[in-house]
């Protein structure tokens, strides 16, 4: 842990932790905020798009968002995302086990005021 | 309160934390899951091979034999999701394992009425996945099973069972079914529950609530690693819960392991629908009661909902897949080069496939397009060729063109010789929705040889 005011620029990985799980040809991705303040800065910059374009050619489908503030969690359902279902699938991963961590690859931003006391293993 | 730990997260889990539980955890409950959503497709299209086949987890000798013991001597019920296709078989089974442990007095029921492969294209609504009729489905239907919800357990507890074997039932009504028992909780009693249903839900995937399926090294790390417990849930009677697992195992229970597990598999997080009630865990409170106990209030519930779920398998087709490797200077440019001579092998050979792809694992096999180009050249690389193809004999042909990469392939091509199976069944899983009434748990208990 550091308070280290020149990082502006973080992954996902630094401010939550995330997993992924399958029904059918959908999965879910969660994000959990380690703070408060992280969860805030990810409800503003994680968004549908953002998600979207980073899985580009892995989730074929609708991602919808839902917002738990009172547990700082961001909890994607990613439609079309297991290459057709787990049984059908000739991806290697066919339950989708690893979106979880691909997700933590995502770069935010960090403003001046954020407290880098709160990233994880920077 | 109640104490419940559990037994299996799945097929597959490790038997001796499940053993830990049953001996050293003072459990009125032990509960086993081992039934993923394929589980019932399967095991029909193995069961019509094998007559040998009883139809249950594949496991449950070795299961019962190792916890039985335990649970005789500490009046440890199961409840257990074990029957698959068969519970009726699997109680016998289990029956069997109880009288050789001098327990005739112990009372064994099974819960059957799930499947309904028969009846389904009366029964059947749109399919969920693709919001088309049931007819959509190409493929034979080898199976169809409905999620039936706790009723079924909750009348053979009631009626004196001490095990409780199921085929298909929503996961957390495994956990919720004795807590309903024990409270006396009724079935429209909706925040308590979907208090009981959410607890189930963070207890049906056993260690990935005590730290498994969870490290990230550096970031997230957890004590002994490989000798997790499997956690215990001690609930109260307005539905309060506190986790925790037996002192002398590793893993870890915090907050973080308790959210990822509360979230996983879950779509809208406050309607999670389970046949018997939908859950709200939007609300939930978690607290720190000390070193890896975690006491979690507020989840809560809502009226269930007017249908079951059924999954439906149908056969598919098959998936031919093979693998060889390469490695040093040059590889990942043999790799590139092993993909073009396969593709027009395949159009020499007239492969026939719904689906052909190419993984160079080590670069870009898991998560395809997303991956980065490399950005030295890799010093391995091991190439993936699989397709899905409607027949056997199509599919057969990817292992067989990949045999021809051997001597007339590409210099320093590793290849895994023998390699027996390389063609294996797709049974497509999909979903809809029955009307509740169409479905009845019956529940059969087993008794003793005179």
């Amino acid at each position: 842990m550091s308070n280290r005011p020149d990082i502006d620029h973080v992954t996902v990985r630094e401010l939550a932790h995330t997993r992924s799980g399958d029904k059918g040809d959908t999965s879910n991705i969660a994000v959990i905020a380690y703070h408060s303040a992280s969860y805030a800065v990810l409800v503003e910059q994680l968004t549908v798009e953002r998600v979207a374009a980073h899985f580009t050619g892995v989730i074929e489908g609708q991602i919808t968002r839902y917002e738990v503030p009172g547990l700082s969690v961001l909890n994607f359902v990613c439609e079309g995302a297991q290459g057709g279902g787990v049984s059908r699938s000739l991806r290697l991963d066919n339950y989708g086990k690893t979106l979880a961590s691909a997700m933590l690859a995502i770069t935010i931003e960090l403003g001046c005021g954020f407290d880098r006391s709160t990233l994880r293993g920077v | 309160m109640l104490k419940i730990g559990t037994g299996s997260g799945w097929w597959g889990d490790r038997i001796s934390p499940a053993v830990d539980l049953a001996e050293k955890g003072d459990l009125d409950y032990l509960c086993f899951e081992t039934m993923a959503e394929a589980t019932v497709s399967t095991a029909q299209v193995r069961k019509r091979r094998d007559p040998d086949f009883g139809g249950f987890d594949t496991y449950l000798d070795d299961r019962m034999a190792a916890v039985l013991p335990h649970c005789i001597r500490r009046g440890t019920k199961i409840v257990s999701n074990q029957g698959w296709v068969n519970p009726v078989g699997a109680a016998q089974a289990i029956r069997g394992h109880l009288d050789q442990l001098g327990a005739r007095h112990w009372k064994v029921a099974a819960v059957t009425g799930s499947i309904v492969t028969d009846r389904i294209a009366d029964l059947a609504g749109p399919v969920m996945e693709t919001g088309r009729e049931f007819a959509s489905i190409e493929g034979e239907i080898v199976s169809a099973e409905a999620y039936l919800g706790a009723a079924g357990i909750v009348q053979a507890l009631a009626d004196g069972a001490d095990i409780v074997v199921t085929g298909r039932v929503a996961d957390p009504a495994l956990f919720l079914a004795p807590m309903m028992h024990e409270f006396g909780w009724s079935a429209d009693d909706w925040p308590r529950l979907g208090a009981g249903a959410g607890i189930g839900h963070l207890m049906e995937c056993g260690a990935q609530l005590t730290g498994g399926y969870f490290i990230d090294p550096g970031y997230k790390d957890v004590p002994e690693p490989w000798n997790l417990g499997f956690p215990i849930a001690e609930v109260e009677a307005d539905g309060a819960v506190v986790f925790g697992k037996l002192p002398d195992t590793g893993g870890l229970i915090d907050r973080h392991t308790v959210l990822e597990q509360m979230f996983y598999e879950v779509h809208d997080p406050a309607r999670y629908i389970t046949p018997d009630v939908v859950v709200d865990f939007t609300g939930a409170q978690i607290e720190p009661m000390g070193l890896n106990r975690m006491r979690v209030t507020g989840l809560t519930g809502t009226p269930r909902t007017d249908t079951f779920k059924v999954s439906i398998g149908a056969q598919e087709g098959f998936i031919g897949e093979d693998l060889f490797v390469y490695a040093g200077p040059g590889a990942l440019d043999k790799a590139r080069l092993a993909e073009t001579i396969l593709r027009e092998r395949f159009k020499i050979v007239e492969l026939d496939a719904e689906d052909l792809r190419f993984d160079f694992i080590g670069v870009n096999a898991v998560h395809g397009a997303m991956s980065p180009e490399p950005s030295t050249p890799p010093y391995e690389v091991a190439v993936r060729v699989s397709a899905r193809c409607r027949s056997r004999t199509q599919a057969l042909k990817i292992g067989r063109e990949v045999d021809g990469m051997a001597v007339s392939g590409i210099g320093s091509t590793g290849k895994r010789v023998p390699f027996a199976e390389r063609v294996r069944e797709v049974i497509g899983i999909w979903s809809t929705l029955i009307d509740r009434e169409a479905v009845t748990p019956q529940v059969q208990f087993i008794e003793s040889p005179a």
